[in-house]
């Protein structure tokens, strides 16, 4: 168990590592760290035979006890096959990743990112806890940004990157709505306990809205119409990213998400009808944009978002068929996608171009590279003996089964099918014959690092459909059971039997190689039709940032004006509010006070004190300003001393004295006279705010004053300061030992202050450079 | 007594709050001036006043003979008034650098930091 327990954090130490293992070895730290994701799919393929025995493992530790919150896992056919697919997929990424960035000079950074979003993704699928499943999820939006954004130094980078991030990151705030919905009606926090629970969640009235909810987080993070747009320019990042995040991993999150919540939320009504009508029209959008490209990237890009689209479709639809064609197809389409986007980056990188149109006859340079093209394109293609043909077949059984229930989504999907095989080969084909054509760069095989994922990856697909009973007992049995929630065993294999599946697959293939043949002519449609609707959630993107940033510039500009008087007049109009309202409102305006009792003295500091502020207020020249200024303060000081506070009129005469000194200084340097001018008006009005403070804080005083002094405190240290602190001068035994901590930060703010007063006058700036700035801004 | 200083405290808080609203940075730092003044009384105030008597112990006890002056509100008042004072040196100098780099205390005219009518950039 903890074993397992650090398999969570195995990537992120390993991301900690790189960039120093880069600086160290240079590339081939690749391989190295590719030891990290390989050792970690060792760990998984151990629980292999257990979880396709029929086990569901769980295991984990309390986290938060008090919020009932575990770090849990569950390892069941669904999240094993995930894992395997992250982390052996991954091994092979970061060994491309190794070869495919040599010399860059920020590599290390790239590994880091690429390991952290492995511990991300890995940590998603095998989550337990909702919480758990939350965090990994918006980790994976993180590390993609970074990924998708590494190239920062180009804007279609960066527009890229912070759009994944807006979607994806505010479907999982939606889907952490969901999951807390769901833990309310369910009362459970965690997926293998909601598995058991599903009847409840289903006829909860609140079933709808935790439904749209996780589709919420599901559909941003899974690519559905019309929420797809992020993914093909995703293809910014470079393309190990690509290949590993944009096609086999973060982006079938969501549909992790959708087949792991299948047992528990599927089967309804809108189960049914929300999933297959999303995912077929993402389907057909998918693979019908992905024609119009001749960037190899986009191409696949586009194809990713129509499978995507299937599976979403697949789940939808949910008969024990349809779901086990889910499963083939989720390890299909990662094996020949992930393959088929590291082929296309091999030729990017060696010949120094990834447009179709310019690239030819590549069989003779690249031969390594156009098995491992071929072998892809192949099982894409859904051609016998691939595994991507068994999963084709399984997705024509499933929805023509039920003929004709699913039929408008079978023609969506022989269609889209038949694109995509066309696309397969222009990717993994197409390139390659023909004759050969200049380059940018003179092509040929890349390095072991570069050949060794793609030919993997594609010889695997072949392996899995060649020894396919072994690789659906593994992998795709035990997936489709816990998608399903009951067992499944698959029995589609290799070899065609004549039925409709078959028949349908001939169409396809017929299809597919018409729109092969044809696929300048499709493009151009294409084009005509994209062009023709002209606008695109894509611009929509742009438009909706636009907008928000001109409201966020209106709000701004309306609750920050710059003005400094309005700050203050809103300010003081708030405190008054605040201070008169509730005494009014709850009736506690205190009762008209005794007539004061007071000694003659006492009577004449305070009038002296207001005099002094009345004149403050209305001098109209620097000096009775600074006189009048003086007056108050020393007032103050003597009724301090009137009232048994020696230290505070002290302290008062000493820094009213050094006010008016430097007072004083300043204002004669500065020849300002401090009379007043407002027009009468906002004179009028200032006026009446300010009473309203002024008796505000008087009405409070009174208040405060009718109740008893609680005198807990002032007891206890007038008992303590002798007996414990030995001082016999009560108030700075408070100062410098009670609240000792206090003056410390005190005597800090003075020394600030002082070292800030220092600057200003210390620091010269020409005035007239900031005069000229000011007329320049204006 | 307690009545007479929450009147003045009144005024103090008047005045205050009245300058502070001006435009002219002179009058703002008068104003806070006056605030402070004002809140030190207030808080001084609201802990009860006790002619005369200074919270001290005298020679051979260890606590106070009678009833003394609140301590708690002279110790909060004392660190305020050492506070306000470096607030108020630094706004002055503060004001002065304005007044000679930017040629004006007037602080609708101090739009350096915050020129109008510029617009956020538009891109990514």
């Amino acid at each position: 168990m903890s074993l397992t327990f650090f398999a969570f954090f195995a990537p992120f130490l390993a991301a900690l590592a790189a960039p120093v293992l880069v600086r160290r070895m240079g590339a081939a730290a690749g391989w190295v760290l590719a030891v990290v994701p390989a050792l970690l799919f060792v760990h998984w393929w151990g629980f292999l035979p257990e979880v396709a025995a029929g086990e569901r493992i769980t295991g984990g530790y309390r986290w938060i006890p008090s919020l009932n919150v575990n770090f849990s896992w569950f390892i069941d056919g669904l999240s094993l096959t995930f894992a395997l697919l992250i982390t052996g997929i991954g091994t092979l990424i970061v060994i491309y990743a190794g070869a495919y960035l040599k010399g860059y000079p920020t590599q290390g950074r790239f590994l880091s990112f690429i390991l952290m979003f492995m511990g991300a993704m890995q940590g998603l699928v095998l989550a337990d806890s909702f919480l758990m499943l939350f965090v990994f999820w918006e980790l994976t939006s993180i590390t993609s940004f970074l990924l998708i954004g590494f190239d920062h130094k180009r804007e279609a980078a960066r527009r890229a990157a912070l759009q994944a991030l807006v979607v994806t990151g505010l479907g999982g705030l939606v889907l952490l709505a969901g999951l807390i919905v769901i833990w309310n009606i369910t009362g459970v926090s965690e997926m293998s306990l909601l598995l058991a629970t599903g009847d409840t969640l289903r006829q909860s009235p609140f079933y709808l809205l935790a439904l749209v909810l996780v589709l919420g987080g599901a559909f941003t993070k899974s690519a559905q119409f019309p929420l797809h747009f992020w993914l093909p320019n995703a293809m910014e990042a470079p393309t190990p990213v690509s290949a590993y995040l944009h096609s086999a991993t973060m982006v079938k999150a969501g549909v992790y998400l959708l087949m792991r919540l299948n047992p528990a939320m599927g089967d309804t009504a809108a189960w049914a009808t929300i999933l297959p009508l999303f995912g077929g029209v993402t389907l057909a959008v998918g693979a019908f944009l992905a024609i119009r490209q001749t960037d190899l990237k986009l191409m696949l890009a586009y194809t990713t978002v129509a499978s995507l689209g299937l599976l979403v479709m697949l789940t939808g639809v949910g008969t024990e068929k349809a779901l086990a064609a889910a499963a083939l197809y989720l390890v299909a389409h990662s094996l020949f996608k992930g393959a088929l986007f590291m082929v296309a980056g091999a030729i990017d990188h060696e010949a120094g171009t990834r447009d179709l149109t310019k690239l030819s006859g590549l069989r003779k340079a690249m031969p390594v590279t156009f098995t491992a093209g071929l072998l892809a394109a192949l099982s894409m293609a859904g051609l016998t003996p691939f595994y991507g043909f068994i999963a084709k077949e399984e997705i024509y059984y499933a929805l023509s089964g039920t003929w004709p229930a699913h039929a408008m989504l079978l023609i969506v999907a022989v269609l889209a099918n038949a694109l995509m095989f066309a696309v397969a080969f222009a990717v993994g084909l197409k390139p390659f014959i023909g004759a050969p054509v200049e380059t940018p760069k003179h092509a040929h095989d890349g390095p072991v690092g570069l050949l060794a994922g793609p030919l993997l990856l594609a010889v695997t697909g072949l392996a899995a459909g060649i020894v396919w009973p072994l690789a659906h007992s593994l992998f795709a049995d035990p997936a489709a059971t816990a998608i399903a929630g009951q067992p499944i065993t698959i029995k589609t294999g290799i070899v065609p039997h004549w039925n409709a599946a078959f028949m349908l697959s001939l169409v396809t293939v017929a299809l597919g190689i018409a729109f092969y043949v044809g696929l300048g002519r499709l493009r151009a449609i294409a084009d005509r039709v994209v062009t023709g609707i002209g606008w695109g959630p894509d611009q929509g993107f742009d438009q909706f940032t636009r907008g928000l940033l001109g409201l966020s510039v209106a709000t701004t500009r309306f609750s920050q004006s710059g003005r400094l008087e309005t700050y203050m007049t809103v300010t003081f109009a708030s405190l008054a509010a605040v201070l008169l309202l509730p005494m009014i409102l709850g009736d506690e305006l205190p009762g008209v006070p005794a007539f004061p009792q007071a000694r003659f003295f006492d009577w004449a500091m305070v009038l002296i004190a207001a005099v002094g502020i009345i004149a403050v207020v209305w001098a109209k020249n620097r000096l009775t300003a600074i006189v009048s200024l003086g007056i108050q303060g020393f007032a103050v000081a003597v009724i301090f001393m009137l009232n048994g506070a020696p230290d505070l009129s002290f302290t008062q005469f000493m820094i009213e004295t050094l006010s008016v000194v430097i007072l004083a200084l300043v204002m004669t340097r500065l020849s300002l006279t401090p009379s007043d001018h407002r027009p009468t008006g906002s004179k009028v009005i200032d006026l009446v705010i300010a009473l309203a403070v002024g008796a505000g804080f008087t009405l409070l005083l009174l208040k405060v004053l009718e109740r008893p002094l609680d005198p807990t405190l002032a007891t206890f240290f007038a008992d303590f300061s002798g007996t414990v602190a030995f001082g016999r001068n009560i108030v700075n035994v408070i100062l410098v030992d009670f609240r000792g901590v206090d003056t410390l930060g005190e005597i800090g703010v003075v020394m600030i202050a002082g070292l800030a007063i220092l600057a200003l006058i210390r620091i010269r700036v020409s005035a007239a450079g900031n005069r000229r700035e000011m007329r320049e801004a204006k | 007594m307690e009545t007479l200083l929450a009147l003045l405290i009144g005024v103090y808080l008047t005045a205050a709050v009245y300058l502070m609203i001006s435009k002219h940075t002179i009058r703002l730092i008068l104003g806070v001036a006056l605030l402070s003044n004002g809140v030190n009384l207030l808080i001084f105030t609201a802990g009860r006043l006790t002619a005369d008597v200074p919270p001290i112990i005298a020679y051979g006890s260890v606590v106070p003979a009678g009833p003394v002056a609140n301590p708690l509100p002279q110790a909060l008042v004392l660190t305020a008034i050492v506070i306000g004072f470096s607030f108020f040196a630094f706004l002055l100098v503060l004001t002065y650098r304005a007044y000679r780099d930017l040629g004006t205390d007037d602080s609708d005219h101090m739009k350096l930091a915050e020129p109008d009518g510029v617009r956020p950039p538009q891109g990514y």
